[in-house]
Formats: structure tokens, sequence, C-alpha cells
């Protein structure tokens, strides 16, 4: 099984994409955002940037090209999508996963790394991690204060689909550590079957010592391990929420 | 025909950049600047002469694309200029 990373006018993380997954073991292709197909791939990954120059809002340009609806079918039909930063705000505009990515309350765009607590193991996204882990990652966004209306943001938490969480170096979750005003310090999140993912944080550059950090293998190696199996709702029943 | 479209953000979520101009009205000397909510602002003019249902028309605009329903509200105007 092979992993695609769709490229988009403006992404700019994609190339970091493909290299992280080549290094775990799996084949990574690049996606033209032009294609009407996923070719083949079992999990079609959506890369950091600036699609479309963010016009009009991050992501809302984007959603419309024609491999969106491949990756709708993708899906819906239980294949793993994973939405890095602006991939996430893609998602979220395609109506692929729940919420949007407002302006950082502080408006300034941020790039640093940050702490995050791994909330749910039962995604495509964080299967190989320990519930209750803390990850040191990157972040490199203006537009990640993650919101969505009530009831809809209490249904999501009952439903275990917040994945990631800003916190400290030793797990607590408070304002002070939450970089950009995200509801309930949510740094990612997921679909009801697990099989979407969306987060703000990028773990394709924390895969090497070198580079500054490897915590984000867990999430890459999750992912590899989601792409070469059974995914959709069978993820979700195997772990509980 | 022309169609004027305000977007903002819904009541009740922050608006950084409205807070930070009115904080910077502040700062200018105007006085009694309570609050500043910041927008977009869209012109769209429609030929030919549009049917009844431009309003409508207009609506879906926003709904699918010029607005995002999850956290924007919208105000459509129509002038015959």
């Amino acid at each position: 099984m092979r992993v695609g990373v769709v490229v988009f006018p403006g992404s700019n993380c994609d190339q970091d994409c493909l290299w992280a997954l080549e290094a775990r073991g799996i084949e990574a292709v690049p996606l033209w955002h032009k294609d009407d197909s996923v070719q083949g791939c079992g999990a079609v990954v959506l890369p950091g940037g600036f699609s479309y120059g963010d016009y009009l809002r991050c992501g809302a340009i984007a959603r419309l090209s024609p491999i969106m609806a491949a990756i709708d079918r993708h899906a819906k039909s239980g294949g793993v999508v994973v939405g890095i930063c602006n991939g996430f705000q893609i998602l979220t505009e395609a109506g692929l996963l729940p919420g949007s990515l407002l302006r950082n309350t502080g408006l300034r765009f941020i790039c640093r790394p940050v702490f995050v607590r791994v909330e749910q193991t039962a995604s495509a996204l964080t299967r190989d991690c320990r519930a209750g882990q803390v990850l040191s990652l990157p972040i490199a966004h203006a537009e990640g204060r993650y919101w969505l209306e009530e009831p809809a943001l209490r249904d999501l938490e009952e439903r275990g689909q917040v994945i990631l969480r800003y916190c400290s170096s030793d797990g607590r979750v408070d304002a002070a550590d939450n970089p950009n005003g995200a509801l309930n310090g949510i740094a990612g999140v997921c679909n009801r079957d697990g099989n979407v993912v969306g987060l703000m944080p990028h773990p394709e550059r924390a895969v090497d010592a070198r580079l500054g950090g490897t915590d984000g293998l867990c999430l890459i190696d999750s992912l590899v391990r989601a792409a070469s199996s059974a995914t959709g709702p069978a993820l979700r029943a195997a772990a509980p929420v | 025909m022309k169609a004027r479209v305000y977007v903002s953000l819904k009541e009740g979520i922050f608006d950084p950049q409205g807070s930070t101009v009115q904080q910077a009205l502040s700062g200018l000397g105007f006085a009694g600047v309570s609050r500043v909510k910041a927008g977009k602002y869209f012109e769209i003019e429609l030929e030919p002469a549009p049917s009844a249902d431009v309003r409508q028309q207009l609506a879906k605009m926003c709904d699918q694309l010029l607005a995002n329903p999850t956290i924007e509200q919208y105000r459509i105007e129509l002038n015959a200029d």
C-alpha cells in the first residue's frame, strides 16, 4: 500500500511529508490537485502551506480542487485522510472534519515547538501513541484557533474526537500553554470513525534528531500502519473510546 | 445590478483583528470607540437582468463560498445601479 501527498498551488510541506513517509518505509507519491482519483493510495495526506495564497479563507479555494471529490469518496469509504496545518483547514472547509480554524488570538504567525498531549489513540494518526503521551512538535500558522459551536463542541469531546491538545511539558492543559486561543486547547481532531484526522502541528518536521526531534515518529508510524491495514469503522472499534 | 455582500464573524466569536483596530483607534485619540468588528466586503455585478430569485442565488453563493457558515454571518444588499 502507498500514501499520496496532495500538491495544491501554494503547498509547501509536500516534500517534507513525502520524505518523512519514505523514511518510515512506505511508498509515498505526490498527487496533483487536478487529479480526479487518489491513484489507489491507502492514505492521503493534505500537507501544510498556503494553498491558493489563503485567498478568501484558508482552504476555501483548495476544497474546490478536483481531487477533493476523490478524497471525499476515499474518506467516506473508510480510507485514511490526514490534514496537516493548511490541510486541516482544507478538511474543515470541505466539511470532512467539524469546526473551523480562526485567526490566532494574538494575531501573529507562530513558528515554534509546542507540547501536545495525546487524548485519543483510536484514530489513524494516533494508534501507535499512548494516551496521555506528551509530544514536542513544531507549529507554524497564523490561523490555528480551533472553534466549534455548542452543542457540537460538547458532542465532539464526548465522542472522543479530540486527538491532541496543547499542554505544558508535563502534560497539563491550561491557557498559558495554548499558543493560539483554540477552544479547549484543541490541536487535532478526527471524524467519528477515526479515519479522517486534522492537526495544526507538523509531525513531518519532527522525525529526525538532526532536525530538532523525533516526537512526530509515533504519528507518522501510525499513519503508515493505518495506510497498510484495515481502516474506517474497524479502526474505531479496535480501541476503547 | 450590483450586490453588496458583507461577511463577518458570528456574534460570540472573538475577533482579534477588530479588537486590535479598536485599541489602535483609541491609541490615536479617538474617544468612545467601544467596539470594532472586522469583516469582508464583496461587490458582485450581475448580468443580464437577474431573475426574481437573485437574493436566493446570492444566499447560496454565501453559503457555498463567500462565507463559512460555521463561523461567519452575512448580509446582502441589492442595488439597481
